[in-house]
């Protein structure tokens, strides 16, 4: 009898307005707040609101249904804000217990690669907010996009994490399923449960195009392919917005979602969060990856994000800013730039797709990879001036 | 299929890009089995090519005075009269102003036909305004389909505005008479349907393409230089926008010390152009070079930093990717046909000179910028191929001639 386990990636940056090398030195406010507010509202009315209330009767009619999340702190904040009634539906599914919350970086960054102080300040951070928010202390952790190495476990083993999640890739696994736990490599005892892309893929890409073999997907049948698994558990890891915003209500994902809990149950298949998984199940081998892998694209690896010039020369200055960003202890200024380390800004100068004809990931605010890269540098650079203003200050 | 076709210039005896597209898409054409006789005013003699050319002043045995510049197809009404008065050639054999040109053109046509020395053909593809009083009275002569294609609208000429009332009758005239209009762009069809009389339906866009594919990129051109340099290459006409780059290069300058902005090219906003110039102080940084050919303009493609195309109403644009095919990063303005189809560069409004200094100062900062549009741009014009626009040719085409038929 094999058991999933669903995790649920609840995310939003905040998006940057168009900034010219003019505003530098006059305009401080580096965000574009009609914009972001009219994409959260969007992903609010079109999967937070009636995913959670779905879920929410779910877990009353099947109490055995169970899933877990992960949200950075900064949907977390713009919930709070704008948006109160989904922040307190997904307090009232927290409160159910039949859901799990991850641990991960509160600004979605990919501080590890560059700052491993800054990776753990971001992680504490993150863990008082969902203390504050859900009065619940995760044991469990996802770095930004599954992004995964042995040192991140080593890390994250030392901070008192019992797991962490990364993806199931091909090139680290070969023949091996990922449908069992494994040990990361190097650690005293850090589980590791990795996605199965496969099935969590026929969700969130698969679902709705006619083309593809399993086409229509129905709860029965999708749990008669997973009753089939001989193995101990399948991890299914999805963007949230899968439900309602990247799959649209039309092409049935909520009629689906809404059979699960049942037609699982018919087949035996038992639901577990991350934490009852590690419980439950056997170590069967060691997961080592020496090299970074991520869940994006074919690739898996980091180039979604750092594969080009543009983002490599954005990212490094970010990053060159630290001792002096931090010297000026001005909570403004540190604030904004840990908002500039979400790594949405870095995807969004992506050139490998845009070659395709591709821009596809979803409200990307930019017509261009080239466009995001000025407008994030400018920025940087008034963040620039402001801390050395700020640090002559301090001296003086 | 056999199309005749009228137009103005052909390579390598043109002045700008419509012989370049005339060109390119005549090659492919033939290459998909289209048989192409190619009428323009006077025909270059022993030039082989891929088409038969037809020149209609040596046929209708015309005493014909060389005088190239007169037929050259960016004349405007006041510049035609200019370089007439000029000549030394016997006036009387010529038109007393474009029009006329245009209208003897006509008959020229018309005399051959009559005579019979224009051969079979099933379809009639007309390049332009210069050549439509000629086109659709060929059309009626032979009751066969007309494709009236559109690389530039008076409207464009003159920066957006109305233009010459008659040209706008003459182009409006062979628009309305056309079975198909063939636009070089979503840009350009936005005009026309805004414009002339014409039906949506009626009107098909065919963008343009280049072909690369005898350019020979291992030029080891190279020079040492302090200064960053901004290149506009191109007429110096309201069309273009050399004002608005005058603009953006006053705000470049106060942030990037060491920079040169490079003119290529003459027109007649050349004047108002350099007297800005002067005003704003920047004489120092201002080279203008004039008007380039060849590997000169390669050259001058090379040794800038960044190429801007601020034009204000362009109905494709060529010159774009011939600077990315020298590995030039661009930035082009979105009131262009060219912005629809390439990616790798950046674009701006024409009219916002704080965007597009913003811009250039960008390319011009960051290295990284500029090597990712450098790389991006070459590999990416080598998509670019006229079997495309040739196919959508064809597919017009037989639509027509199954409609006349059946």
């Amino acid at each position: 009898m094999v058991d999933v386990c669903f995790y649920f990636q609840v995310h939003q940056p905040y998006r940057l307005r168009h900034y010219q090398i003019f505003d530098i030195g006059k305009n401080h406010d580096y965000y574009d707040e009609k914009k972001n507010k009219e994409i959260l509202k969007r992903v609010v009315n079109k999967c937070y609101l009636p995913t959670n209330k779905l879920l929410l009767e779910l877990i009353e009619k099947h109490p055995e249904f169970k899933v877990s999340f992960s949200f950075s702190g900064t949907i977390l904040e713009q919930l709070e804000e704008h948006e109160p009634e989904a922040f307190e539906s997904f307090r009232e599914l927290v409160k159910t217990k039949n859901v799990e919350i991850l641990d991960e970086t509160y600004h979605h960054s990919l501080s590890f690669i560059y700052s491993r102080n800054e990776f753990k300040r971001q992680v504490v951070l993150h863990n008082k907010k969902i203390k504050s928010v859900f009065k619940y202390t995760p044991k469990v952790f996802r770095n930004t996009e599954l992004i995964y190495n042995n040192d991140l476990a080593y890390m994250i083993e030392k901070m008192g994490y019992k797991a962490v999640l990364s993806e199931g890739a091909d090139k680290i696994l070969g023949w091996r399923s990922p449908n069992f736990v494994y040990k990361a490599h190097g650690t005293e005892n850090l589980k590791v449960l990795l996605k199965n892309y496969r099935l969590s893929d026929d969700i969130a890409f698969r679902f709705s195009n006619p083309n593809w073999p399993g086409f229509p997907l129905t709860a029965d049948k999708y749990a008669s392919w997973i009753s089939e698994i001989k193995e101990d558990v399948v991890n299914l890891f999805l963007d949230y917005e899968t439900f309602g915003e990247h799959q649209w209500p039309e092409t049935g994902i909520f009629e689906f979602l809404k059979r699960i809990p049942e037609e699982f149950t018919k087949k035996k298949i038992g639901f577990k969060t991350p934490s009852e998984i590690i419980k439950s199940c056997k170590v069967v081998g060691e997961f080592n990856s020496y090299n970074f892998i991520s869940w994006a694209d074919i690739e898996r690896d980091l180039s979604a994000w750092l594969g080009n010039e543009l983002q490599q020369a954005a990212i490094k200055e970010l990053y060159n800013m630290e001792d002096e960003i931090l010297k000026t202890k001005d909570e403004k200024l540190i604030n904004d730039w840990r908002r500039l380390q979400t790594s949405d800004h870095f995807y969004y100068m992506c050139i490998k797709w845009f070659s395709d004809g591709d821009v596809h990931k979803y409200f990307n605010p930019y017509d261009n990879p080239y466009d995001a890269f000025i407008t994030f540098i400018n920025i940087l650079n008034d963040l620039r001036d402001r801390t050395q203003k700020a640090n002559a200050q301090r001296i003086k | 299929m056999k199309v005749l076709m009228l137009g103005w210039e052909f390579p390598p005896f043109n002045t700008g890009g419509l012989g370049t597209a005339c060109y390119g898409l005549t090659k492919a054409l033939v290459n998909e089995g289209v048989e192409i006789t190619f009428v323009m005013p006077r025909a270059p003699q022993q030039l082989k090519t891929h088409v038969k050319l037809i020149g209609a002043e040596e046929l209708a045995k015309v005493v014909f005075v060389k005088l190239p510049l007169l037929l050259i197809p960016y004349s405007t009404e006041s510049n035609y009269e200019m370089i007439l008065s000029k000549t030394q050639a016997d006036k009387q054999i010529y038109g007393r102003n474009l029009f006329e040109e245009v209208f003897r053109y006509k008959a020229l046509i018309k005399k051959l036909f009559l005579q019979g020395s224009l051969g079979d053909f099933d379809i009639i593809h007309a390049h332009d305004w210069m050549t439509f009083p000629a086109a659709v009275e060929l059309k009626n002569l032979s009751k066969k389909p007309l494709v009236a294609q559109v690389h530039a609208t008076e409207f464009d000429r003159n920066g957006g505005n109305f233009g010459n009332p008659v040209v706008h009758e003459i182009e409006n005239f062979g628009i309305k008479n056309a079975n198909v209009v063939i636009a070089v762009s979503n840009f350009t069809k936005n005009i026309i349907l805004k414009n002339y009389e014409v039906l949506p339906e009626n009107v098909f866009v065919v963008h343009n393409a280049v072909d690369f594919s005898d350019y020979d990129v291992q030029d080891d051109f190279y020079i040492k230089k302090e200064d960053k340099i901004v290149l506009f290459l191109g007429r110096i006409t309201l069309q273009k926008g050399p004002d608005y780059f005058v603009e953006a290069a006053k705000l470049v300058s106060e942030r990037i010390p060491n920079v040169k902005f490079v003119v290529v090219g003459s027109g007649d906003m050349q004047g108002q152009m350099i007297k800005r110039v002067i005003e704003l102080g920047l004489i120092n940084k201002f080279l203008f070079s004039g008007f380039l050919r060849g590997k000169d303009v390669d050259r001058a493609y090379k040794m800038a930093d960044v190429y801007v195309m601020p034009s204000v109403s362009e109905p494709f644009g060529i010159t774009p990717l011939e600077a990315m095919r020298n590995g030039t990063p661009v930035i082009i303005s979105k009131q262009s046909g060219v912005s629809e189809v390439v990616k790798h560069c950046l674009k701006v409004d024409f009219w916002d000179v704080n965007e597009l200094a913003n811009k250039i100062i960008a390319v011009l900062n960051y290295r990284a910028l500029h090597n990712e549009l450098k790389k991006h741009g070459a590999l990416e014009i080598k998509k670019f191929s006229w079997n495309e626009p040739a196919r959508k040719c064809i597919k017009i085409y037989k639509a027509l001639v199954g409609e006349i038929n059946g």
